[in-house]
């Protein structure tokens, strides 16, 4: 587009009488937008229109705008506001219900956490009974076990009395030779002070000769105070000592507790 | 202040922004008025509501409608001939007399002395009578650039150079 032509053609003095189309007014806009000629020619052509016009006019007071100010306001209020001011009420109950719901839902949703709270409670008491039955059952099963090898024919049982250390003290060894297996019984051994643990010997009298055959670990948390420990010697008495933890390489003699002798 | 952020803030019933736009526009809207009329005081009545109006009808104007003060000078014409109409009981347009602003030009004692002759004459100077005419119908008269063309009995295309070459004038006398 020749943008002097365009100028020159009149369109511009016409766009601003408000002669033209609104599709020709848009399409001068945008010429105006992209020239700044374009814009600035209007603004002239305006600014003469505004000087013959300002020639005629009848010369307002200088507060005449109060008079149109004066009528503003009842304009304004006649915006189609009425409709939401004739049902007050309407708008009461309908925040009065709104407020209710909310609370209504509040109090569901509180429950609702209550109620899954108490079930996370209970499932969780459920699993802990669970765990004690089971275990409950592996211990009956266990002592069971236990009780058939202490009931079996070919058991040998062994009484070992308290000695000069600890003459109160008193255990049983349940001897199966078959199986060069022994069952301590402990229940009549006072707890090992820290640091120290019973050791069990096997021996042989002529000559004496100790051989140790193993340690009652975890004595004081153990509740059966049973012991199984392999024994594979010809065993002719079984005696316990105390220990350093760990055990010894020999008996300590001046520590034993409780010595037994094999019957024939 | 910029004039397209007055009228941004004016569409949103801002009353500051308006007095702004009155202030500089009010003047020239009742010029309008007072040509079609030939009454200083109708006019100043019939300006003033034409001032509420445009108030009133703020959120109608948008830029197809072209300059904001092609606009309001459009509302303002239509309200003074509507008045001019109900007096004469002419319903026709075309049948308004058509030598408004060569009449108020010739005949400016008419009016009293209220408007401005002496800036009037100067800006007609050397203006021929068929340019003033012209410049009536399309600017104070609201005719389109067809009915202009029809009223005159002259090709569209010449009505477009014509008035190009008649502003022209005015702003030479301006400078």
């Amino acid at each position: 587009m020749d943008v002097k032509e365009y100028i020159a053609s009149g369109v511009l003095e016409l766009y601003v009488a408000g002669a033209l189309s609104p599709e020709e007014n848009l399409e001068v806009q945008h010429y105006a937008l992209q020239h700044p000629e374009v814009k600035s020619e209007i603004e002239a052509i305006e600014k003469s229109i505004l000087e013959l016009t300002r020639t005629t006019s009848p010369k307002l007071s200088k507060d005449s705008f109060k008079t149109v100010r004066a009528q503003l306001d009842d304009v304004i209020q006649f915006k189609p506001e009425a409709s939401e001011r004739k049902t007050p009420w309407g708008n009461y109950v309908g925040w009065a219900a709104s407020i209710v719901l909310a609370i209504g839902l509040i109090g569901v949703y509180l429950q609702n956490n209550q109620l899954k709270t108490e079930i996370e409670i209970t499932n969780q008491e459920k699993e802990n009974l669970e765990q004690i039955l089971s275990t409950t059952q592996e211990k009956v099963i266990d002592k069971e076990a236990l009780l058939q090898q202490l009931r079996a024919k070919n058991i040998t049982v062994v009484a070992l009395g308290g000695q000069a250390v600890s003459p109160d003290s008193y255990a049983k060894a349940y001897w199966n030779r078959e199986e060069n297996k022994v069952i301590i019984d402990a229940q009549g051994l006072p707890e090992p002070p820290p640091g120290y643990a019973y050791q069990v010997w096997s021996l042989k009298l002529t000559p004496l000769t100790p051989t140790s055959i193993g340690l009652l670990e975890d004595f004081a948390t153990d509740d059966s105070k049973l012991f199984a420990l392999s024994n594979p010697n010809e065993s002719e008495a079984f005696g316990i000592t105390l220990e350093p933890e760990g055990g010894s390489e020999t008996p300590t003699l001046e520590q034993l507790y409780t010595l037994g002798a094999v019957g024939p | 202040m910029d004039l397209d952020n007055l009228i941004q803030r004016f569409q949103k019933k801002d009353t500051v922004a308006f007095e702004a736009l009155y202030d500089m526009y009010a003047e020239n809207i009742c010029g309008v008025i007072n040509v079609i009329l030939k009454d200083p005081e109708r006019s100043q009545e019939l300006c003033q509501d034409v001032f509420v109006k445009i108030w009133s009808k703020s959120d109608q104007y948008d830029t197809s409608k072209g300059r904001f003060f092609t606009w309001i000078l459009n509302i303002a014409r239509n309200a003074a001939i509507d008045e001019l109409r109900s007096k004469s009981h002419k319903n026709q347009k075309k049948n308004l007399p058509v030598d408004s602003l060569v009449g108020i030009h010739e005949n400016s004692e008419d009016l009293n002395g209220k408007i401005d002759t002496i800036g009037l004459q100067s800006l007609l100077k050397g203006l021929k009578d068929k340019c003033i005419l012209l410049i009536d119908l399309l600017y104070f008269k609201g005719f389109t650039q067809k009915e202009a063309a029809k009223e005159l009995k002259t090709p569209i295309g010449t009505i477009k150079t014509r008035i190009r070459s008649c502003i022209s004038e005015i702003r030479k006398n301006m400078a």
